[in-house]
């Protein structure tokens, strides 16, 4: 096998180590100089004989994270292959190529979800009638910070951006477990005996101590098919002005009908670009997501990593959901259980007379700790206020009533719900403003 | 074929898999290979992968595979420099400043010095690594680091780049003889590159077949071979069910040694729904694979054992 390397001179072979740690930052690895030095001093000792264990040996030094073993694997095999394969240094290139300008993604779709896809694809066209009409019943009306943002005009967005940048902010703050010099209740022993040796041991001061506060982390899951893109990039701009005071304590993925995690674009000030990708890469967003399903996706591959230490989870969609609502409750309770507070953004929610009587809506209603609207600038400062008084545990009326909550949301999705085979046969969606008059 | 190899590596590493599996521990080769590099190289090894993988297990096997002390630091959020590095012990301090009142010799700057003293100083797993002496250095475990904040990473950093801490009271404390240095992390986080830059990389994968069943034959020797077989054939379709939290080897273990504990030679899908809390920690995931799934997997595990019985024979 490697042989073939190992037939030629020992300097050969450091080349090729150096060509090789080369070519894994080009694929972009983070190939520590230290690590490379370290390949160089025990490659002699490991050899080539065996090529599994230098394989080994290799990989052990040269990758440092989980999702890049695969990378490493497929290069080391093309790089340290027998010259009389076929494959060449274009394949190499063509490697980090495919990588650069892969989609970002948050792993693969859940199973069942491409042929579900499909079906969503080829029912779009029906929905696109009711698409259409929702967007025109929002209508302009009153000044900016009360307008509805489907209806801003691209001047009017500048404006609003520069209006978010006026507001102050500061996030819930949690309580960690380090301790700090502060007016607290215990005693700080270590200062204690430091500044009163200066008393001969007598202690005449009592300095205190208290545990340290950060801010909490906030995650946002923002659906951003159909009419809900313009809601969510609002959303995302205004947590954007505010991402310094947050400590970069923030998580952002996008849905439509898959969950894409954005928060290292949202750092980057690619917003924009990052909704444009995600919903490119849906082929017909207008069936309605399936948000039971994209929740199910975030609790298992991504609850764990990131809501430790009680974090304020938003999810902002209008709750158009077209899969089982069993599955949107079961995911809602588990993501209330591991969050510290779960906020659901509903623009249509500014309406004075709106009632959560989409099906989605009323399978995640039992778990949501608060429903606030986003439909306007006036609504997000609001939400800012409510994050800003966020109290240090839960209401205990959304822990207490969500049992007795869901046996009645239950009862309702089971009798008024049927899931029907085609939507409009069974309109549960009502617009708030429909009925009333421009 | 020309032989690059030096002989005395391969050696080397035969045996270190040889030791590991004499301290019941079944490691891969390539495991055996970043534990031998870790050591040849004295650099730390840093050891990812889900929980109940045998990430801990490897210090602990290690330490007794050198014959050396297993020095333990197990983080925690907030887990300071007071709980990992040292401590003065206040009371006593207290205790020693009216003791001196007493005996009327307090003398200020004299007293300082005493009290702030190797004496009145609570050492904590990273200062006792730093101060270990004898021929073979100690193995500091670190363990579950995702847990920890970051501010603690940062320290860490800087603690394994020299092997030195300072107190300010006494002065630098360096190691003479490095630690051997394991950190573990459940990847409840990403840590930070530039800590795992320093160490050698190590991802533990749930075992196969073949290595799960070695490791439950050599755990669990009260287990017959066909419980055994088929408790390892059932826990590895169970991965591969829809689950909140996939059991580990651990939960392995545990589940086979109270199968044989409840007098069990073979699984019937009854016994596995009473016993199912063993092995999955979530109500919803016990809810979801009790009764139906439960044949359906054990049946599935039944097959693969025949299959694989069929292939062997």
């Amino acid at each position: 096998m490697a042989a073939d390397v190992a037939d030629e001179q020992d300097g050969h072979l450091l080349h090729n180590l150096l060509l090789f740690g080369r070519l894994l930052r080009r694929l972009g690895l983070d190939v520590h100089v230290g690590r490379m030095l370290d390949a160089v001093a025990v490659i002699d000792d490991i050899g080539l004989a065996r090529k599994r264990d230098f394989h080994a040996a290799l990989r052990t030094l040269l990758v440092h994270r989980q999702d890049e073993l695969a990378l490493f694997d497929e290069a080391f095999e093309v790089f340290w292959r027998q010259p009389k394969n076929p494959k060449t240094t274009m394949d190499l290139r063509s490697m980090g190529e495919q990588r650069r300008f892969r989609q970002p993604q948050v792993g693969p779709p859940p199973p069942g979800m491409s042929s579900d896809g499909e079906r969503e694809a080829r029912e779009g066209s029906d929905d696109d009638l009711d698409r259409i009409d929702l967007t025109r019943t929002f209508s302009a009306r009153e000044v900016l910070r009360k307008k509805n943002f489907a209806d801003y005009s691209l001047d009017e967005f500048a404006h609003a951006r520069a209006m978010m940048g006026e507001l102050s902010w500061d996030l819930g703050r949690r309580r960690t477990r380090r301790w700090g010099r502060g007016n607290g209740q215990s005693l700080d022993l270590r200062r204690v005996l430091r500044n009163n040796m200066r008393f001969g041991g007598e202690l005449v001061e009592l300095p205190r101590r208290r545990r340290k506060t950060k801010p909490r982390r906030l995650v946002l899951i923002c659906d951003v098919s159909g009419s809900m893109e313009r809601y969510s990039r609002m959303l995302l701009h205004f947590m954007h002005t505010l991402y310094g005071e947050l400590d970069n304590q923030v998580e952002v993925f996008l849905f439509a009908t898959r969950l894409t995690r954005v928060t290292g674009q949202v750092e980057n000030r690619d917003i924009d670009h990052a909704i444009s990708e995600v919903s490119k890469a849906v082929p017909d967003w207008s069936g309605g997501t399936r948000i039971g399903d994209i929740l199910k996706v975030f609790n298992h591959r991504w609850a764990r990593r990131i809501l430790r230490s009680g974090s304020v989870v938003l999810v902002i969609s209008d709750g158009w959901d077209r899969g089982e609502p069993d599955i949107l409750s079961k995911e809602m309770a588990r993501l209330q259980r591991s969050s510290h507070r779960l906020i659901w953004l509903n623009p249509l929610a500014g309406a004075e007379d709106y009632e959560p009587l989409t099906r989605g809506m009323q399978a995640a209603a039992p778990y949501i700790d608060d429903l606030l609207p986003v439909h306007n600038l006036a609504s997000l400062e609001d939400l800012a206020r409510r994050l800003n008084t966020l109290s240090a545990s839960r209401p205990a009326m959304t822990q207490q009533g969500a049992a007795a909550k869901v046996e009645a949301a239950q009862d309702k999705v089971t009798t008024v719900d049927k899931p029907s085979k085609h939507r409009n046969a069974n309109p549960t969606f009502r617009h708030p403003r429909w009925g009333k008059g421009a | 074929m020309t032989q690059t190899t030096t002989p005395s590596a391969q050696t080397a590493i035969d045996t270190l898999q040889k030791t590991l599996q004499d301290q019941l521990y079944v490691a891969d080769r390539s495991l055996a290979i970043s534990i031998y590099l870790a050591l040849k190289l004295k650099r730390p090894l840093f050891l990812e992968g889900e929980a109940g993988v045998g990430k801990t297990e490897v210090a602990k096997v290690l330490a007794s595979a050198l014959d050396t002390e297993l020095i333990r630091l197990q983080c925690y959020e907030g887990l300071d420099v007071n709980q990992a590095v040292y401590e003065w012990n206040y009371s006593r301090q207290l205790l020693e400043i009216r003791l001196l009142e007493a005996s009327g010799q307090i003398d200020k700057d004299r007293a300082e010095k005493e009290l702030f003293s190797e004496e009145f100083l609570i050492k904590r797993p990273l200062l006792q690594a730093l101060e270990a002496s004898g021929d073979t250095p100690p193995v500091l475990l670190i363990d579950e680091l995702d847990r920890a904040d970051e501010e603690f990473e940062g320290f860490l950093l800087e603690m394994l780049s020299d092997f030195q801490i300072t107190i300010p009271e006494l002065g630098t404390y360096k190691a003479e003889n490095p630690p051997i240095v394991i950190i573990t992390s459940n990847r409840t986080r990403e840590i930070h590159d530039a800590l795992k830059r320093r160490c050698l990389y190590y991802w533990i994968d749930y075992p196969d077949f073949q290595k799960e069943m070695q490791i439950v034959t050599s755990k669990v020797p009260g287990a017959s071979k066909s419980l055994a077989e088929q408790v390892t054939a059932f826990v590895q379709e169970l991965r591969g069910a829809e689950l909140f939290k996939v059991p580990g080897v651990a939960e392995t273990l545990d589940w086979t040694a109270a199968l044989v504990g409840l007098d069990q030679t073979e699984l019937d899908p009854s016994v596995i729904d009473d016993t199912l809390g063993i092995m999955l920690k979530y109500r919803e995931d016990v809810q979801s694979v009790r009764g139906e799934q439960t044949r359906a997997l054990l049946n599935r595990a039944m097959n693969r054992g025949t299959r694989r019985g069929g292939r062997r024979g």
